[in-house]
């Protein structure tokens, strides 16, 4: 008898006797479920991993399809680069938690502009009222950047901002703070987000319609790829979605399907795949499944590889590698009992890090009801730096590799992700697909199931929905100081008073020509940057050649 | 005939995260009611006008980026020019605790913080018609 | 009938225009004392029907037609009809996201409607609606819906002018201008024109508005163009010769005016989101109440509506009375007697109508 033989006969006999026992010790439920509600079996055996063929689907580290990780030696070499997202109030303010963060031991920044910011809106415009400096720093001009990066050497952090429709301008105004720090473009390290197709499906700062907003992203990686070579041009991202409430495995398939049609796009602008793909990054996010989460990570890389690889026909294998930051699940925090949520950081943290995240943001406990503390941002700070000195996780490359369970979870996720993305082929693409509200309807639905999942309690959300206990309310918590918008107004009546005005008028006609036509509006952006011309005033010049989008909402 | 209650339910401010307030809309449907959805990015203006022309019973509005104590009161202020006081007006969000009582004194007749469940907010609504 | 924008004064506000059409939609009796004073201030409004398949842009093409009837003084209202769940009866409406632009405009008013859960259906409140909005003074009254169903056609046929909105890519790319709904089509559109497949989607229309003519179906606007052949005033319409032209003197048979019943409508093309073709659009529709107003169809059209809206209501209310008490238990008596041979089936039948007779003598009517 061989082997397949005899663990398929004893499987049997095993799952005869646990028919004969539920009679006596019945299931705790009827159907077990991930956290994205797919189905769980009691036992895997190596009959679900029968047909992994192991050097084809997951083959070493640091080697194709990169389903064990990117680099060949992974933690073992260097720790992933932790990172906490920051930023709130005034470029004075958020300059200071960041060096209260470098100091404590984070090793890149994260910046997080305020609404206004990330909707190319001056502080003093009317749709800011109320919201400049609330959930994250304001920025209206190079001298607001030059503030916010005041006394940190750009040439050695890496920075990533939070940054989409407006990235272009972000990127031209940290390009001019290096300058006047004597730091040139080819030293710059970091990431901008610059994924435009999540936020109309998930986040919400769009300003363009998908077209030009795509021809700005794809001016970016031609720009950088010259200029800027260490830049990570696009940070393409599930975490939105996640939060919007999709499965693991749309999270990896919609992802992948923007990337997709970021890559058609450049090609499209003429770019050739190896130039800009290696600086093409990835978001993702962490849930409380362990396994279904870390076998998400380990499924997105492979899926990505074989696209560059196959579809696109990348020669360069920087080209395969999906290189992803890991955000922990906002959505999974919840404002009863808060310290609770220092575990459930704790869970995502080491599904990260066993997926293999290149950095990593862990959520304060406090998120769900205001901005961080500085006393809750070190706990979650101190949470990564556990994981990554006292669990062992971090000691070896991919552990779960082989795992029965985690094996078949990461081909389901494959597989799932596979045919959205080939729906969405057939539907035109990415951008197509949303233009119809096909994401935003799959989204949608997995959100409210999920809710309902909750209410009917099929789904414990401890604290939540079971173990309630009477709490005081929270204390302690930040608060942005109202006097942000006030003082950010005043900032930009100075600014309009002394900076260049004609030579600022005169960038933003060169800005305008430049939008009408075909060229590469990076540098006519960095131009009127450098003028101090105000966020605002280049994003109205791209609004009136460009147009607004106009949501699609799909219920 | 019984009277179907008609819900404006609105995202003020530049906000963008509607999870929340789709999951309310479709909940509010499937209790039997009409909703009426504006979308991202309304000013109190917006809101007000549309709640006036579509004669709704209330407005449900919901703001995750901390910019309530602005935009809730300011939403107040025009319901009343209008003659609007007969509608229900709610709020949900990331909310601190300590800003509900001034929420609650300019108007607004409850405030949902992140966990409340839909079955809640649809029974609230129910009870608490103002016509 | 005049079609001019009308004065400010004496008119609805926003806020009695919105309770009314409440008490409408609830089909509450206290309205009516209110729409028969109104009444007068009536029928002066072009009341617009914008019909097409989830899909196609509806909302966002009315968003730019409101822009356009603005630019030319007129004051818009919008009526935005949408499905209610056939489960709950709830619904979602979201079709004034599209035109949010316009929220804070006093010239303009929108107001969302479910199509469900109306007392004596959906097309009888949107018909009293239109007359409220009416008489509220607005210029222009957009009625915009899926168009599926009979009561959807029932509403748009309510419409001065009925644009029929079709779209490439949809897969049945001529499913808006199927057969029933495109003999009340006025003008033809198709949008998101930019998309490959537009000029399939036209070539595809105007091969069955063609078909249509020749086979002699009964549509609105070739009565229309028979009857502006007919007059000697009559603008031009934007027509379009494509139908059984090719030869110089098919053309020249259309020019003639006794045979314009052959012209068909030109089909229009848009790109809704960018705004392209809209201004023309608009133009059309204005052209076609031109062409109603100097063929007298327009009177002829509103006095078949208002007989079709009569003749429904008498229907429903003659309905009601056999639910009445009365009538329920005459209706079991003579069914009895009619079993025990106690007396004849046409006996029974002159007795109960006497009973509904008497009970509508003594009827009161909420609608």
């Amino acid at each position: 008898m061989n082997d397949t033989a005899e663990i398929t006969k004893a499987n049997e006999a095993y799952q005869a006797g646990v028919q004969k026992s539920g009679a006596k010790f019945p299931e705790r439920k009827k159907q077990f479920t991930t956290g994205s509600n797919a189905p769980i079996k009691g036992l895997y055996t190596p009959l679900d991993t029968e047909n992994l063929k192991y050097m084809d689907k997951l083959g070493f580290p640091g080697e194709y399809p990169y389903t064990r990780g990117v680099q060949n030696t992974m933690f073992r070499s260097r720790l992933w680069t932790m990172r906490q997202y920051a930023g709130f109030s005034t470029a004075e303010e958020s300059n200071k938690r960041y060096k209260f963060l470098l100091e404590q031991g984070t090793t890149g920044l994260s910046v997080a502009f305020d609404l206004p910011t990330q909707i190319g809106y001056d502080s003093d415009h009317a749709l800011s009222q109320g919201e400049v400096g609330k959930v994250g720093v304001a920025i209206d001009s190079l001298a607001d950047m030059e503030i916010l990066f005041g006394g940190i050497p750009l040439d050695k952090v890496s920075t990533s901002m939070t940054i989409n429709a407006p990235a272009a301008v972000l990127l031209a105004m940290y390009i001019a703070v290096a300058e006047k720090q004597g730091v040139t473009p080819d030293k710059l390290n970091g990431t901008i987000q610059n994924d435009i197709l999540k936020e109309y499906v998930a986040r919400g700062t769009y300003i363009f319609p998908p077209e030009p907003s795509m021809r700005l992203i794809t001016d970016i990686f031609a720009y950088c790829s010259q200029d800027v070579p260490n830049w990570n041009t696009i940070s393409i991202s599930g975490y939105h979605i996640r939060e919007a409430g999709s499965t693991a495995s749309q999270e990896v398939a919609f992802t992948i399907a923007d990337g997709i049609a970021y890559v058609d796009a450049a090609i499209q602008a003429g770019l050739s795949v190896d130039d800009f793909a290696p600086r093409l990054s990835f978001f993702f996010n962490s849930h409380n499944d362990l396994f279904e989460e870390v076998a998400k990570f380990r499924a997105a890389r492979r899926v990505w590889a074989s696209i560059m690889k196959n579809r696109f026909k990348a020669a360069n294998p920087k080209s395969w590698m999906l290189r992803f930051h890991t955000q922990t699940g906002g959505s999974t925090l919840t404002a009863q009992q808060p310290e609770n949520n220092i575990v459930r950081v704790a869970i995502q943290t080491l599904a990260a890090v066993l997926g293999g995240t290149q950095s990593l943001h862990t959520n304060s406990k406090d998120e769900a009801l205001a901005l961080p503390t500085e006393a809750s941002v070190r706990i979650a700070l101190r949470t990564q730096q556990i994981v990554a000195y006292e669990s062992g996780a971090a000691e070896t490359i991919d552990p779960l590799a082989g795992s029965y369970y985690v094996e078949s979870l990461t081909d389901r996720i494959e597989k799932e992700a596979l045919e959205y993305i080939a729906r969405i082929d057939t539907m035109g693409g990415a951008v197509k697909a949303i233009e119809r509200g096909y994401v935003q309807q799959e989204i949608q639905d997995a959100s409210y199931a999920y809710q309902m999942d909750i209410e009917a309690g099929d789904r414990v959300v401890v604290g939540m929905n079971k173990f309630q206990i009477k709490e005081a309310p929270p204390t302690g918590l930040l608060k942005v100081d109202p006097v942000v918008g006030a003082q950010q107004t005043q900032k930009l009546r100075d600014l309009r008073a002394q900076r260049d005005n004609p030579a600022v008028t005169a960038a933003l006609a060169v800005l305008k020509q430049a939008a009408i036509g075909h060229d590469n509006l990076m540098p006519c952006i960095l131009d009127a940057v450098r003028k101090y011309a105000t966020l605002g005033e280049i994003c109205d010049v791209l609004r009136g050649v460009f147009g607004e989008y106009q949501q699609k909402v799909i219920l | 005939m019984e009277q179907k209650i008609r819900v404006l339910v609105a995202k003020p401010g530049l906000d963008g995260h509607d999870r929340g307030a789709k999951v309310i809309a479709r909940a509010l449907r499937d209790a039997g009611m009409e909703v009426i959805y504006t979308g991202l990015r309304q000013t109190p203006e917006q809101i007000v006008s549309a709640a006036l022309q579509e004669d709704v019973d209330v407005v449900a509005m919901s703001i995750l980026s901390g910019a309530h104590n602005h935009l809730f009161p300011r939403v107040m202020e025009l319901m009343h020019e209008q003659k609007l006081d007969d509608v229900l007006v709610i709020g949900g969000g990331v909310i601190p605790d300590e800003d509900i009582a001034g929420l609650k004194a300019a108007g607004i007749a409850e405030i949902f913080t992140p966990g409340t469940t839909t079955a809640t907010t649809i029974e609230f609504i129910r009870n608490n018609l103002k016509r | 009938m005049p079609d001019s924008p009308s004065d400010q004064s004496d008119r609805l506000d926003t806020r009695q225009l919105a309770r009314l059409i409440s008490q409408i939609e609830r089909q509450d009796i206290a309205r009516l004392g209110l729409l028969s004073v109104l009444h007068q201030r009536t029928g002066r409004a072009h009341i617009i029907g914008i019909t097409g398949p989830p899909g196609s842009g509806k909302s966002t093409l009315t968003d730019k037609i409101i822009g356009q009837l603005r630019g030319r003084g007129r004051r818009v209202a919008v009526l935005a009809i949408d499905p209610s769940s056939p489960f709950t009866g709830g619904a979602i409406l979201g079709d004034r996201i599209r035109m949010m632009r316009h929220a804070t405009d006093e010239g303009v008013f929108i107001r969302s409607l479910a199509s469900r859960g109306h007392l004596g259906g959906l097309s009888r409140a949107v018909a009293e609606t239109i007359r409220a909005v009416d008489a509220a003074g607005f210029d222009d009254i957009i009625v915009e819906t899926v168009g599926v169903g009979q009561s959807e056609v029932d509403i748009v046929r309510c419409a001065d002018t009925v644009v029929l909105v079709a779209v490439p890519g949809l897969g049945d790319d001529i499913q808006a201008i199927k057969a029933g709904v495109m003999e009340i089509g006025d003008v033809f559109c198709v949008n998101k024109a930019d998309r490959d497949g537009a000029e399939r989607v036209v070539r595809e229309t105007k091969a069955m508005l063609e078909a249509a003519v020749l086979n002699g179906a009964a549509t609105r606007f070739s009565d229309l163009y028979r009857a502006a052949g007919q007059a000697e005033t009559a603008t031009a319409p934007a027509t379009d010769r494509a139908a059984v032209s090719g030869t110089h003197h098919v053309a020249k048979l259309l020019d003639d005016p006794h045979h314009a019943h052959l012209r068909i409508p030109a089909v229009l093309l848009t790109v809704a989101e960018q705004g392209e073709g809209v201004a023309a659009l608009v133009d059309e529709i204005k052209s076609h109440y031109g062409l109603l107003l100097a063929t007298g169809l327009l009177e002829q059209h509103r006095c078949d509506n208002t007989a079709w809206e009569l003749r429904n209501t008498v229907s429903d209310r003659l309905l009601a009375f056999l639910d009445a008490d009365i009538v329920e238990a005459a209706l079991a008596r003579l069914a009895g007697g009619v079993v025990r041979r106690e007396r004849d089936f046409y006996q029974a039948l002159d007795e109960l109508f006497g009973t509904v007779l008497a009970v509508s003598k003594s009827a009161h009517f909420n609608s």
